[in-house]
């Protein structure tokens, strides 16, 4: 079944074509890499999927459903977005943390943190550590965790492994594998060629802001 | 109240001063000479149209005339302020709303308190004191509002992405532009009396009244300026953050 569908999504910005006239579909439990050079419109075509940004023209549709129509703050709380740059507010790793619970008027649960501590390799410690003391590889982790506390139906990746060493991408490859084995869809946008193949059921290809490959690898 | 008067050939002697100042920049070339001239002779054809004016006020004791002078005043300052916040969306209108409501307020507090009386010679100078202050602090609101949207957008966009409404979304920088609209009056009442004695207080002991009578009034001014202040300042962010987003709650 397809979870997200894009019907002619055009998308301008000040009369500049961003992203012209992308059609694909998405099924549950994809794993689709999405590649092409800087400024092919990879970014932005995420923006849309969590409609921080909305399409100059066309639809996205989610479960069906136009998301153009659809309540933005549920929306988003299904479809969760993690930056290529992390960014952690407050002033620890608790106060990131508690922020989804806080929204949804919710008690903490710390069971369900240590949890993801767990599969992204994070001393527990860490949950009351500042900000300022974590390193760029935590600091990653964490903002992954903060948007995966809430079993989304959908993951949206920029980049995340872009600025972080061997051993720290291992980790957050395969607790990224792990989820969309536990039936997490997923969209990264990733540079490097090996990890877009090694993971991924599908490798979307953009340049100029069009589709001009969608190749199923697996 | 004792009630102080001056001499026009007084005034004229105090004339001098102008002559010192413009002496100055003269012997230092600092060309200022017409500057000095062209504001001296604004200031005292402004303030002497003020004055028959305020006479005039004065002397009608109508309070729907004060109320519409008031109204006048607060438009004044609306229109001052939302210039101040030009990418603030119905700028004008939240700053009528906010300098109103902080106006009203502490107004009626006094009123009701008997600390003034509905009369235009007390209603009139205490509102344009706290319709300006309140109008320099929603000012600084808006500019702190503006920078932060423009600076923080990450922040936002980030707490969108969580699925959270634009106010938790924002309301960091809603407090910090409450804050800088409020601290210059914050400040100013730590310094009361050590740094300056202030303008309310400096009248009243010109015009003859005891000091410790006059620190009753420079005490009143304090607390409605504060009162005020915090008033518009929260009113302003509250109903201008919200114009940073479209209807699809998206950063603009």
């Amino acid at each position: 079944m397809n979870i997200l569908e894009f019907n002619n999504i055009i998308y301008k910005d000040d009369d500049k074509i961003i992203l012209d006239n992308i059609s694909f579909d998405v099924n549950t439990g994809d794993f689709i890499s999405i590649v092409g050079p800087s400024g092919s419109g990879k970014s932005t075509l995420l923006k849309l999927c969590s409609h921080l940004k909305s399409p100059t023209s066309g639809t996205i549709l989610f479960n069906g459903k136009d998301i153009g129509k659809s309540n933005p703050v549920n929306l988003r709380k299904d479809i969760a977005y993690c930056f290529q740059t992390p960014y952690l507010f407050g002033d620890t790793v608790s106060d990131n943390l508690s922020f989804p619970y806080s929204i949804r008027d919710k008690k903490i649960d710390m069971e369900r943190i240590n949890y993801l501590f767990s599969i992204f390799n994070l001393d527990k410690d860490l949950f009351s550590k500042s900000i300022l003391n974590l390193s760029g590889g935590e600091k990653q982790r964490v903002a992954l965790i903060r948007t995966l506390l809430f079993e989304p139906k959908i993951l949206l990746l920029d980049e995340v492994t872009s600025a972080l060493d061997v051993d720290n991408t291992t980790t957050v490859d395969n607790a990224i594998r792990d989820l969309n084995s536990k039936g997490l869809t997923i969209l990264w946008i990733t540079h490097n060629p090996q990890q877009s193949k090694k993971y991924a059921n599908k490798i979307l290809t953009l340049e100029n802001g069009k589709i001009t490959s969608l190749e199923v690898i697996k | 109240m004792n009630t102080a008067t001056m001499n026009v050939s007084s005034l004229l002697i105090a004339s001098v001063l102008v002559i010192v100042s413009m002496g100055f920049s003269y012997f230092q070339k600092l060309k200022l000479e017409k500057e000095t001239l062209i504001g001296v002779i604004r200031a005292i054809i402004q303030l002497t149209a003020v004055g028959y004016v305020l006479n005039f006020i004065f002397g009608l004791k109508n309070p729907l005339f004060t109320t519409m002078l008031v109204l006048f005043m607060l438009y004044n300052a609306a229109y001052n302020a939302s210039k101040r916040g030009k990418n603030i969306r119905n700028g004008l209108l939240i700053s009528f709303i906010s300098i109103g409501a902080g106006t009203a307020v502490t107004l009626s507090i006094l009123v009701i308190a008997g600390a003034i009386k509905y009369e235009p010679y007390q209603i009139v100078p205490i509102s344009g004191m706290i319709i300006s202050n309140a109008m320099v602090a929603i000012g600084l609101c808006y500019k702190q509002l503006i920078s932060d949207f423009k600076n923080k957008r990450d922040e936002v966009e980030t707490k969108l992405s969580l699925g959270a409404d634009i106010l938790p979304s924002s309301i960091n920088l809603i407090r910090d532009s409450i804050k800088t609209g409020m601290l210059p009056t914050i400040d100013s009442m730590k310094t009361l009396g050590i740094v300056s004695l202030p303008g309310t207080m400096t009248g009243l002991i010109l015009a003859g009244t005891a000091p410790l009578e006059a620190i009753k009034f420079q005490i009143m001014v304090t607390f409605m300026l504060l009162s005020t202040t915090s008033i518009a300042a929260f009113s302003a962010c509250y109903l201008a953050y919200k114009g940073f987003f479209n209807e699809r709650k998206q950063l603009r």
